[in-house]
């Protein structure tokens, strides 16, 4: 499974970024976002939830979140 | 006495504001909600460069005021104005144009759309006179109340009360990241708990659930009452949760009733002193009787902000 870190990557840079690597991938695809706490663990998820992909858990893993999502259809 | 030489029911509902300079009057436009067309925003532009002084000011209230129009152009400016209908808004102890965020249609945080709200309000109650002074009124879409809802006569702030479809719920554990009040936490079932007491009703959750278990069970506004500015600030309270957007004007109706009775002979006193004077179980029993459903148990009078030390003399 891929998995892009957007740690350190403030928003909404961070959905902007997981928006551009989400073009390259095809369809129904499981991704790993790796998100700092805070803002970016709050409104990535839901910003990518809003562009039609489907989430499918967030994870803590040592002081950062792991966000598993399947893309939708574009 | 002369024929005046302009129409002067233009003046009587208030927004022709007098300047500094000889002749010269501010003129505030009516934009319930602070959106306009860009149409109507061109047309502003042409009336002001034909009238006024060369800019125009944004009021903090979502207006456009025009500057510097000498009082003989009363006429022909609101004539232009209403080429684009455009109207001239009010000042005075009157219900004021309605300020609002920008609501639900595109901000993705908007719960209600205050846009309509505004617009409502605007149509039904502008310009009412309220006996006493003036009377605002507000609409947040949503808890961030970008527009300071509780420091209005009547402040409302749009609002969700989340419902959990367990079976639906897949344990993600998104909403419990996405509560930054804390009011879910992820049980040992890998279920989210819901502790109701710490929710202000934002729909976090709703919005970030992916399979839709978390959904609205009620919508509408929260009600603050009683907030104003100025030069004695008072922060509004909670009066009601959950009003119905249908039940919006109704609900302004009953508050501005019980205030032209309740400050008969104050004078020039505000809707939030009013109630200090009166008691806050006096205008939450109006309220009960016309909206049970809504109206909570209790509040609390209207919160005094000081903004400066004591003066010499007055008491700290």
């Amino acid at each position: 499974m891929q998995t892009i870190d957007l740690r350190g990557v403030t928003c909404p840079t961070n959905f902007v970024m997981a928006k551009l690597e989400l073009e390259d991938i095809e369809t129904g695809t499981t991704i790993e976002f790796l998100l700092d706490d805070g803002e970016p663990a709050k409104n990535v998820p839901r910003s990518l939830k809003d562009e039609g992909h489907k989430l499918l858990g967030l994870q803590e893993r040592d002081g950062y979140y792991v966000l598993t999502l399947e893309k939708g259809e574009d | 006495m002369a024929e005046p030489k302009i129409d002067l029911k233009n003046l009587k509902a208030g927004g022709f504001i007098k300047e500094r300079g000889k002749d010269l009057f501010t003129v505030r436009l009516r934009v319930p909600g602070g959106r306009m067309s860009v149409d109507r925003l061109a047309k502003i532009a042409r009336v002001a460069q034909k009238f006024g002084k060369g800019y125009v000011h944004l009021s903090v209230r979502q207006s456009i005021e025009l500057i510097n129009i000498n009082f003989a152009d009363f006429d022909a400016v609101v004539a232009e104005l209403g080429e684009e209908q455009q109207k001239v808004a009010s000042c005075g102890a009157r219900v004021r144009v309605p300020t609002a965020c920008g609501g639900c249609e595109y901000n993705p945080n908007g719960l209600v759309d205050t846009q309509k709200s505004a617009l409502e309000v605007d149509q039904k109650l502008f310009g009412t006179a309220t006996g006493h002074h003036k009377f605002k009124v507000c609409f947040a879409g949503c808890p961030f109340d970008c527009p300071k809802s509780a420091i209005n006569d009547v402040g409302f702030q749009g609002a969700v009360w989340p419902k959990l479809d367990v079976d639906g719920c897949i344990g993600c554990g998104l909403c419990a990241k996405s509560c930054t009040e804390g009011a879910l936490s992820m049980g040992a079932d890998k279920k989210p708990v819901f502790d109701a007491v710490k929710c202000i009703y934002c729909g976090d959750c709703i919005k970030v659930c992916p399979t839709g278990a978390w959904s609205a069970e009620k919508k509408g506004y929260t009600v603050r009452i009683g907030g104003k500015w100025g030069r004695r600030p008072l922060v509004g309270t909670l009066f009601a949760t959950f009003v119905p957007e249908e039940r919006v004007v109704d609900f302004i109706t009953c508050v501005l009733t019980w205030y032209q009775e309740k400050a008969e002979g104050a004078g020039r006193v505000r809707l939030g002193d009013i109630i200090i004077r009166e008691g806050w179980q006096s205008l939450l029993e109006r309220l009960r009787s016309e909206f049970p459903q809504y109206v909570v148990q209790q509040t609390i009078a209207p919160q005094v902000i000081q903004t400066q030390l004591p003066l010499p003399g007055q008491q700290a």
